[in-house]
């Protein structure tokens, strides 16, 4: 069994905030289909198409037949540790302020020998399942862990160091309106959040869900606009040092594409919000969160945003907010890069329609609340970088994957004219 | 001496005041809420163009944005379907001598603190005129309710059914255009009708018969407690925005010690 881990001490003021470290982040073009496969969870290695031969390390021919017809493919991530070691030295700053590091060799089922990081928790000659998970540097890596749960198991420092895991971490969810904030605070509680901040703009408009929230203990409501600056600098200089995980739920939302409306109105509004709001978040809290991605157990981790899957191809029924995704989508990208070197994480979250009073005549499946909340904290635990949250999103990903052009006729089918 | 001479030198004594009725911009002060269907009103917002630093090292500006009903504002005919047709009924059409003028103070405040959906009636105004004298011709008729004194979520006092404040009668508003044919009507309110005013025939009937008969609207105005029921000048001179049917304002007044 892992020790737990305690919650953090109230930091000591005197004390210097440790600089971000990373591990080594160089990997062949090869290599980064594990990565690519880490940023949503699953365990894959490259298939050799000719011979059948699971690789690893990833490589651009078959170890044994010399094909370069290698395709990655999710395997069973089952095996047996051969061998292990702890660490206890090394040059790497990263590994060097962690030390002792656990490290071993396991068979795999599926076929090759595998170097990874090990758990600890695992016994020497027992049966272990491999995890792909990203790490620090936003690369996949292997991890070790007992076939069977143990207690405390996401405790271990090596495991958590290769999640966001909520536990003991104070979370910001930006919008108290978003139907999906009841779900998501409980959620994020029920994982061990130390303290939720809930931003609420136009406390002058009361909404059901302050009432929902605002009483529950570790829950804060505090002022908060992502539409305006000011409100989103004000927050930031009050809460910015002690936001570990931020979840930006803020969302504009109204049905129709270009010539629904013949004005511009909505659209700028979902552009404010949906994509310049996120944009104002990131400049006042992501400087700040971005230093303190080695502060601890309460470490600034991630950085997540809701997003539709319809910013991956547009569905002319919710066109313009489709747009608005696609730009937020394409910003969050711009931030992987920009916060890449702190080690601070950026989870996209992509769902299909949900019970908003605006999909309401959307017809099922819908992703509900619930469900959304789900996604999100199992996402955070795992460290992922892409959540695919519901059928539809999951479908839409598929049809992107295998044709996007394909994709975007069926979504675009026209009527029967006007 | 003229009298423009005789104004100067009463501002410079003191024995001319100016009083300012107007709300700060602000990007968290209260608009007109809609169904979420309809278009909405923008709120105020600003942006930081530079402030002295590396995008202009000298100087400090910024870009604002909002609508032309946002804050303390103006009302030209043109904003209401009942005035669409008047002439000069945009800002920047509206003669400049409208907008320098007399205004009067109705004070319904101790009623407007008894029954948030509080009326102002023709009975309410014959009982001000037989102390004040007849509404002069031509003239601002203020409504005083002290409601903007209301902070956060009191002010536009948002309920299941709808926003609750007070406001005039459907008949109030035709006494005060078809006997006394005032200026315009203004209130400390988000909008010139009541919270309720859509439940009224006809439906927003300050907005609908004012701007019909080619009248203007104040609202969100503020210290209006600090107005004499007669005898004030009130200065409000909307931005010139072409064909623009409303415009924020700094509206002040000048009151005589």
């Amino acid at each position: 069994m892992s020790s737990p881990l305690s919650p953090p001490l109230k930091k000591d003021p005197q004390k210097r905030t440790q600089s971000p470290l990373r591990p080594p982040e160089a990997r062949s073009r090869a290599a980064l289909g594990l990565t690519a496969a880490a940023a949503e969870g699953r365990f894959a290695l490259q298939v050799c198409d000719d011979c059948g031969t699971v690789q690893y390390p990833p490589r651009d021919v078959c170890g044994s037949c010399l094909s370069a017809a290698l395709e990655w493919q999710d395997i069973s991530p089952a095996g047996t540790l051969l061998a292990e070691t702890r660490i206890r030295t090394s040059i790497n700053l990263y590994f060097r302020e962690r030390t002792p590091w656990r490290m071993g060799s396991v068979q795999l089922e599926a076929g090759p020998v595998v170097l990874c990081h090990v758990h600890g928790d695992c016994e020497r000659g027992g049966a272990v399942t491999l995890l792909n998970r990203l790490d620090a540097s936003g690369q996949g890596v292997l991890l070790a862990v007992p076939k069977d749960r143990t207690s405390n198991m996401e405790d271990d420092p090596q495991m958590r160091a290769l999640s966001a895991a909520p536990k003991h971490r104070r979370i910001l969810i930006t919008d108290l309106r978003n139907p999906n904030t009841p779900a998501l605070v409980s959620a994020l509680l029920e994982a061990g959040a130390s303290t939720i901040f809930v931003g609420e703009a136009e406390s002058w408009r009361p909404h059901a869900n302050r009432d929902l929230i605002s009483g529950l203990e570790k829950v804060s409501v505090l002022p908060l606009d992502v539409t305006d600056t000011s409100s989103v600098q004000r927050l930031a200089g009050e809460i910015g040092g002690k936001t570990d995980i931020l979840v930006n739920n803020a969302r504009f939302l109204r049905p129709g594409g270009v010539l629904a409306r013949g004005d511009t109105a909505f659209a700028r509004e979902e552009m404010e919000t949906n994509y310049l709001g996120l944009m104002r978040l990131a400049q006042a809290f992501g400087p700040g969160m971005c230093t303190r991605t080695n502060d601890g157990v309460n470490s600034a981790v991630a950085w997540v945003n809701v997003l539709s899957v319809f910013a991956l191809s547009n569905t002319p029924d919710f066109g313009c907010f489709s747009a608005s995704n696609a730009a937020a989508y394409s910003l969050c990208q711009s931030l992987r890069g920009e916060f890449r070197a702190s080690g601070l994480r950026v989870m996209t979250v992509f769902t299909g329609p949900d019970d908003d009073d605006w999909t309401q005549p959307v017809p099922p499946p819908k992703v509900t609340s619930k469900a959304l909340a789900k996604a999100i904290v199992s996402g955070l635990q795992q460290g992922l970088e892409d959540v695919w949250c519901g059928d539809v999103a999951m479908e839409i990903r598929e049809r992107w994957r295998r044709d996007p052009k394909v994709l975007e006729r069926e979504l675009t089918q026209g009527g029967e004219g006007a | 001496m003229s009298s423009l001479n005789q104004l100067v030198s009463g501002l410079a004594s003191g024995a001319v005041r100016i009083v300012d009725l107007t709300h700060t911009l602000d990007p968290d002060f209260p608009v007109i809420v809609l169904p979420p269907e309809f278009g909405q009103c923008a709120r105020f917002r600003m942006e930081e163009i530079s402030a002295y630093d590396h995008r202009g090292p000298a100087w400090k500006w910024h870009n604002i944005s909002m609508s032309e009903h946002t804050g303390t504002h103006f009302d030209a005919p043109s904003h209401w379907i009942s005035g669409k047709d008047v002439p000069n009924g945009s800002v920047d059409e509206i003669p400049a001598e409208a907008f320098v003028g007399p205004v009067v103070v109705i004070d319904c405040s101790k009623g407007a603190a008894e029954n948030d959906d509080f009326e102002l009636t023709p009975e309410i105004i014959a009982g001000w005129e037989s102390e004040h004298g007849r509404i002069p011709e031509d003239a601002w008729v203020l409504m005083r309710t002290d409601w903007s004194k209301r902070r956060g979520a009191d002010y536009l006092n948002m309920r299941a059914d709808g926003p609750h404040s007070p406001g005039p009668t459907p008949e109030a508003i035709r006494f005060l255009i078809e006997e006394r044919n005032i200026r315009g009507f203004g209130t400390e309110t988000v909008g010139t009708d009541a919270g309720q005013g859509a439940h009224y025939v006809p439906p927003y009937p300050a907005h609908y018969l004012l701007h019909g008969a080619g009248k203007y609207g104040l609202q969100c105005l503020a210290n209006l407690d600090q107005l004499p029921a007669t005898g004030a000048v009130l200065i409000a001179a909307p931005l010139k925005i072409k064909n623009g049917t409303g415009s924020p304002l700094r509206v002040l007044a000048m009151v005589t010690e």
